[in-house]
């Protein structure tokens, strides 16, 4: 268990910004406690600074996971998020898409969203924008890819 | 008027001079303890003075320092005076309190070679005399040390035994053996000094040439040869079957896993600001890098120009031709351009040879 370098943490913030923008502060930066980054085996994990505390006497091999995994980076340091961390980005998510409860099930399972089944969206979403998809009842999804 | 000014004047030095003499003694109920050799003074009078604390204790408070340091004061007069260049000094006598340690108290030193082993088997150190009859000189003599009993290289004679060559001197035979002894002694003294302060020996990569070696140590002991060219081992070849060694890379450096917290946090926020400020940043490495290739470019095209009218006057030597003081000039000159620039030349250098890789190819980065 390390903390990032200068380079993992700005491909990390970089994808993490792609959804959630300038609100990546208000993840750094809490009030109610200090959160940080920490990579274990190649996975990065947001982590309050007590249970980091407690974490640190399980010896790196027999600890499995601790706080919130965010994502991981690859075999050639690509950042990829995971569902993990849908939990911390919905709430500050810029960009916003409502899918229809029809199109929802489908979603789920991997398939795309047609027009038709988009409910409602953010207004001036740019094409190509990193989005949350959400569906009616403000519930944030993810789908299996 | 002036007159009575003056009058008054006199008259209050006067009485002050009068109360400075009355207060040089002081009265107290009980005596002070005095340690004179720390300036130490204890008063134990109670305070009854000091029973309502307040901010008008202030002035109560100074008197009592000032008694009590006048009575301190007092005792010393009162001490042995003794003239030091001129300048009167009092013997302070020796101190009475025992104050605490002002260093912690030293850890454990981790025990040598010898004291493992001997723990181990349970040898326990044998009491023996410091002085040893010694039948040459007739006297006693130390058992070890300067004009010891016996000491092999001090010999007038010696027997060549059987199988030695006779035209061996057995003399300097024994001063050599004494003095590798010595060397011996020396090198583990400081081992197990090395080992106590946890310090790296120099020879720590295990490069001993006589001893057991082990085929880890034979194999960094090989690395470490092979990268001991002048081109620091690029240039070596393998044996056929020789395998590249694993893990010779440099060794990382991370942050501690609780470093400063607040540290951390303002470094990401930074970073984050920069990411979010919209505004392109410059990148110093690319701006270099652009720099030394239109630099490059110009002088490409100089270079050429005058090689073609080198060429057309008939050969003249011009300093189109490959010159030997191309280079270092070139550096020194892209220094001093880049002066205004940038900050560092390190940077510069580094910038200079990714350019150079890049050049042919699509401009990365």
């Amino acid at each position: 268990m390390r903390p990032l370098t200068e380079e993992e943490t700005r491909v990390m913030f970089e994808k993490i910004a792609k959804y959630i923008g300038e609100n990546l502060q208000l993840l750094v930066d809490r009030p109610d406690g200090t959160y940080c980054f920490r990579l274990h085996n190649d996975r990065v994990y947001y982590v309050s600074e007590k249970i980091l505390k407690l974490a640190a006497n399980i010896s790196g091999d027999k600890l499995v996971s601790l706080g919130t995994c965010f994502g991981k980076f690859t075999k050639t340091h690509k950042f990829r998020l995971h569902i993990t961390a849908l939990d911390y980005l919905a709430p500050y998510a810029k960009y916003k898409v409502w899918i229809k409860p029809g199109a929802e099930q489908s979603f789920l399972y991997g398939n795309h969203v047609l027009k038709s089944g988009l409910g409602r969206i953010t207004e001036n979403t740019s094409q190509y924008q990193g989005v949350v998809v959400y569906s009616m009842a403000d519930i944030p999804l993810v789908h299996i890819v | 008027m002036e007159g009575q000014n003056v009058e008054e004047l006199l008259a209050k030095a006067e009485r002050d001079e009068a109360e400075k003499l009355q207060r040089i003694t002081v009265h107290k109920e009980l005596e002070l303890e005095f340690d004179l050799g720390n300036l130490l003074a204890l008063d134990r009078n109670p305070p009854t003075g000091l029973r309502h604390a307040g901010p008008t204790q202030e002035a109560e408070l100074r008197a009592l320092a000032r008694d009590n340091t006048q009575l301190l004061i007092n005792q010393l007069w009162q001490l042995p005076t003794e003239r030091v260049e001129e300048a009167l000094v009092a013997r302070l006598p020796e101190p009475t309190t025992r104050l605490p340690r002002e260093k912690p108290v030293p850890r454990p030193r981790p025990l040598t070679r010898w004291q493992q082993f001997a723990r181990l088997k349970g040898i326990r150190p044998k009491k023996k005399t410091n002085l040893v009859w010694d039948e040459v000189s007739g006297q006693w003599r130390r058992r070890w040390g300067y004009q010891r009993a016996r000491d092999d290289t001090k010999e007038w004679l010696i027997e060549v035994p059987g199988n030695a060559d006779p035209m061996e001197d057995q003399f300097a035979k024994r001063i050599q053996a004494k003095k590798e002894r010595v060397a011996k002694n020396e090198l583990n003294r400081l081992r197990n000094l090395a080992r106590a302060h946890k310090i790296q020996l120099p020879s720590a990569t295990g490069m001993h040439p006589t001893g057991h070696q082990s085929k880890e140590e034979l194999g960094r002991a090989m690395q470490v040869a092979r990268v001991s060219t002048a081109s620091v081992g690029r240039f070596q070849e393998r044996l056929p079957k020789e395998k590249a060694p694993r893990g010779s890379g440099k060794k990382r450096k991370f942050q501690p896993l609780f470093g400063d917290f607040a540290a951390e946090k303002k470094s990401q926020l930074e970073m984050l600001r920069v990411m979010n400020s919209k505004k392109p940043q410059m990148d110093v490495t690319r701006a270099t890098n652009k720099q030394m290739r239109e630099e490059d470019q110009e002088e490409a095209a100089k270079r050429r120009k005058m090689s073609q009218k080198g060429k057309r006057k008939g050969g003249r030597q011009g300093p189109g031709s490959k010159r030997k003081g191309g280079p270092p000039s070139q550096g020194g000159k892209r220094k001093g351009g880049l002066g205004g620039k940038m900050n560092s030349a390190p940077p510069a250098l580094g910038g200079r040879r990714k350019g150079g890789q890049h050049h042919g190819g699509k401009r990365r980065k």
